[in-house]
């Protein structure tokens, strides 16, 4: 066969074409991997429990390929617990060729790559991050397997009740402590939608003292608070502060009837009971909480164990339940749609109906909103250094304490 | 509100000013001989925290007693740093000094980054979380330990240079550089000594502060900046100045964030600097120049 010039112009013209037309996967092969960028608040104020998410991640393609013969590559991205950082990773990951993104559990950082995301017309996958709007304001590829505020507030309020009941305590008052970031004005707009609603609560927020979210020193609040006299203390925290501001308790000698979180992380996580010790005792937190007897939670736990021999599943269950089911509902959509092509992705992912998972709740499935419903909290109390799964009764294994013991500073 | 709680916040801002005051004084006493704005300053500080937390975690060391052999080091570096690489800028224009800082300080923040990541660090000492009751009034245990040692630390440095022949001379240093050469001191190696007691003061602060807040790399810039503050606040210069500016601004933050709200303290210590530049810019104990 000839190649004149003319059918060398119309090869060239082919090749120009093909390549032009690639970057938008128009003509692109079937992939064989499906590529997640992976953002996390690996550094900074939320170093903890960005680190802790990335167990998640971490275990994720080798537990995913033995279910659903799916690979799956994780591009992980800091975002340096900073709403700007977390944009720009999410533009830069794009631009290397993400499929989906996943993340990145604070909702600043969240709210701030959903809008990347959906600007770009890539699907993400939310582990973590509650604030509502996220998930209300028409995004079309946008997904969230999480608790929003409201829901976290409705269950952390139903669970309060439940505590005070199978303890035969009646509190009256409360000092309400609060984070003042994204995440805890969130929640602090749903208790005070939801608050007043809920008349089986025998009591009354005295105080509302919210504190700046990397602060270095909690004195004045916690004198605030304890100056109230309330019965016990309702504080929706993060990490480290919620050390600084248990410290602080002890410094000043405030021994309430408890701590209670109506929804918030912190004092469940293990650098909590590793720095605080016997004062991280009692803290009680209200939280969307995996399933210990889950076949999934097996999976992922024997996964988890051989990844990090030295750590237990029950300190980073949340975080890397999330976490690993947000990556699972990727590969899932993935394996489904055959393709890689957003728009079919984020269809596919739409059409999720995934019954066999590991975090508490009914089968992960998108409303119109792309919010998953129906996901369970626990009242988790911390107790022999241990989070511990005290309600609802048919998960709990063991009694809650309340009002805890008082402490010998 | 009740007396106790004013009390016991007003208490605890005086107790955790004067370790401020102790850490902005090494800055005054640079500033005031060298004529040299260290703007490495915070992060000079955040460093002796690291070192104090590893000398805790690696040898079990309290950080009172690190405090000694963590000064001693930062005199030496201090020393150094002025030798090496600020007497060759104490003639040109002060952009270039700035700058030079600013770099300094730059690779200070990034080389902790680099060596301890981003990660809050602490100690965990016994009297951390203890307290003494006089009734309804709390005083805090390491709090009270940190300004009773930011004092000694103060009175020993007020005591140099009041008493001594290196700190007479360091003085006249300060009051007439032309005069100084002319007698035959050794002008540049004074400026080297006020610089390594400038970084002890901060390593000393650095020790105290580690047992009331925890570290992490980018403490530093926020501790340049109070630096500043209390200095331009008790009188750019003057020693006890500086401990006045830290007690003040230590006692601004706390009743800010007790009778407006917790994140209103900074507000109110920039309230106070803008008032003082406004009405006495020389400071509340600076000379006017």
């Amino acid at each position: 066969m000839s190649f004149d010039r003319r059918k060398f112009n119309q090869a060239l013209a082919a090749a120009g074409t093909l390549g032009a037309l690639s970057p938008f996967g128009i003509v692109n092969a079937q992939p064989k991997k499906l590529k997640v960028g992976v953002l996390l608040p690996l550094s900074g104020v939320q170093g903890f429990i960005g680190q802790s998410c990335k167990k998640g991640a971490d275990l994720a393609p080798e537990v995913i390929r033995s279910m659903l013969g799916v690979d799956l590559e994780i591009m992980m991205a800091d975002t340096e617990t900073n709403v700007d950082v977390a944009r720009t990773r999410a533009e830069r990951l794009i631009q290397e060729g993400a499929n989906v993104l996943v993340g990145a559990f604070d909702s600043g950082q969240t709210a701030a790559i959903a809008q990347v995301a959906e600007q770009r017309g890539i699907p993400h996958v939310i582990n973590i991050a509650a604030a509502p709007q996220i998930t209300n304001q028409g995004y079309k590829f946008v997904f969230r397997n999480f608790q929003t505020a409201i829901d976290i507030v409705r269950n952390g309020l139903s669970l309060m009740g439940d505590l005070f009941q199978a303890t035969n305590t009646v509190p009256r008052t409360a000092v309400y402590m609060h984070v003042n970031d994204t995440f805890g004005r969130a929640v602090t707009k749903g208790i005070g939608a939801l608050f007043p609603r809920q008349t089986q609560l025998p009591f009354k927020i005295v105080d509302t003292i919210p504190y700046d979210p990397a602060a270095k020193d909690l004195t004045v609040e916690i004198s605030k608070a304890k100056a109230t006299g309330a019965d016990f203390l309702m504080l929706v925290c993060r990490l480290n502060d919620a050390i600084l501001l248990r410290r602080e308790m002890i410094k000043q000698r405030w021994n309430p009837m408890g701590v209670i979180s109506p929804g918030s992380p912190g004092m469940y996580e293990e650098q909590f009971t590793k720095v605080l010790g016997r004062y991280a005792e009692y803290c009680v937190s209200n939280v969307p909480w995996y399933n210990p007897t889950a076949p999934l939670t097996k999976v992922v736990e024997k996964a988890f164990l051989k990844r990090n021999p030295k750590d237990r599943l029950v300190f980073h269950g949340l975080n890397v339940g999330f976490t690993f089911e947000a990556l699972l509902v990727a590969a899932d959509a993935f394996k489904r749609a055959s393709s890689s092509d957003p728009k079919t992705l984020a269809d596919a992912i739409r059409q999720t109906n995934i019954a066999s998972k590991m975090t508490l709740g009914g089968p992960i499935k998108f409303n119109a909103k792309g919010q998953v419903e129906g996901i369970g909290s626990a009242c988790v109390q911390n107790l022999k250094g241990t989070p511990t799964v005290v309600l609802p009764k048919n998960a709990a294994t063991a009694k809650p304490v309340f009002p805890q013991p008082s402490y010998k500073a | 509100m009740p007396v106790e709680l004013v009390v016991n916040v007003a208490l605890a801002g005086t107790l955790t000013g004067l370790v401020y005051g102790l850490m902005a004084l090494g800055l005054s006493v640079i500033f005031g001989v060298v004529r040299v704005v260290n703007f490495a300053h915070g992060e000079m500080m955040t460093i002796a925290m690291y070192a104090a937390v590893l000398l805790f975690a690696h040898w079990n060391i309290d950080p009172f007693v690190a405090a000694l052999p963590i000064a001693a080091v930062f005199f030496v570096l201090g020393y150094a740093l002025q030798t090496g690489l600020i007497n060759p800028f104490i003639t040109r224009p002060e952009h270039s000094q700035f700058m030079l800082l600013v770099a300094v300080a730059i690779i200070m923040v990034n080389g902790l980054l680099v060596g301890f990541g981003p990660d809050a660090r602490s100690v965990q000492v016994e009297y951390q979380l203890e307290s003494w009751a006089l009734g309804p009034i709390l005083f805090d245990k390491a709090r009270l330990y940190a300004a009773a040692m930011a004092l000694l630390a103060s009175a020993a440095l007020f005591a140099f240079f009041r008493f001594t022949l290196a700190g007479k001379a360091i003085r006249a240093c300060a009051d007439n550089y032309l005069g100084a050469r002319v007698v035959g001191l050794n002008v540049h190696r004074y400026y080297a000594l006020t610089f390594g007691l400038g970084s002890a003061c901060v390593a000393i602060a650095g020790c105290m502060m580690v047992v009331l807040v925890d570290v992490t790399p980018v403490l530093g810039p926020g501790f340049t900046l109070l630096a500043f503050v209390i200095v331009i606040v008790g009188g750019l210069g003057s020693m006890p100045g500086a401990l006045l500016g830290g007690v003040l601004i230590g006692l601004s933050e706390a009743m800010a964030g007790l009778f407006i709200q917790p994140s209103a303290k900074s507000m109110v210590s920039f309230a106070l600097l803008i008032l003082v530049l406004l009405f006495r810019p020389q400071g509340l104990l600076g000379r006017r120049a």
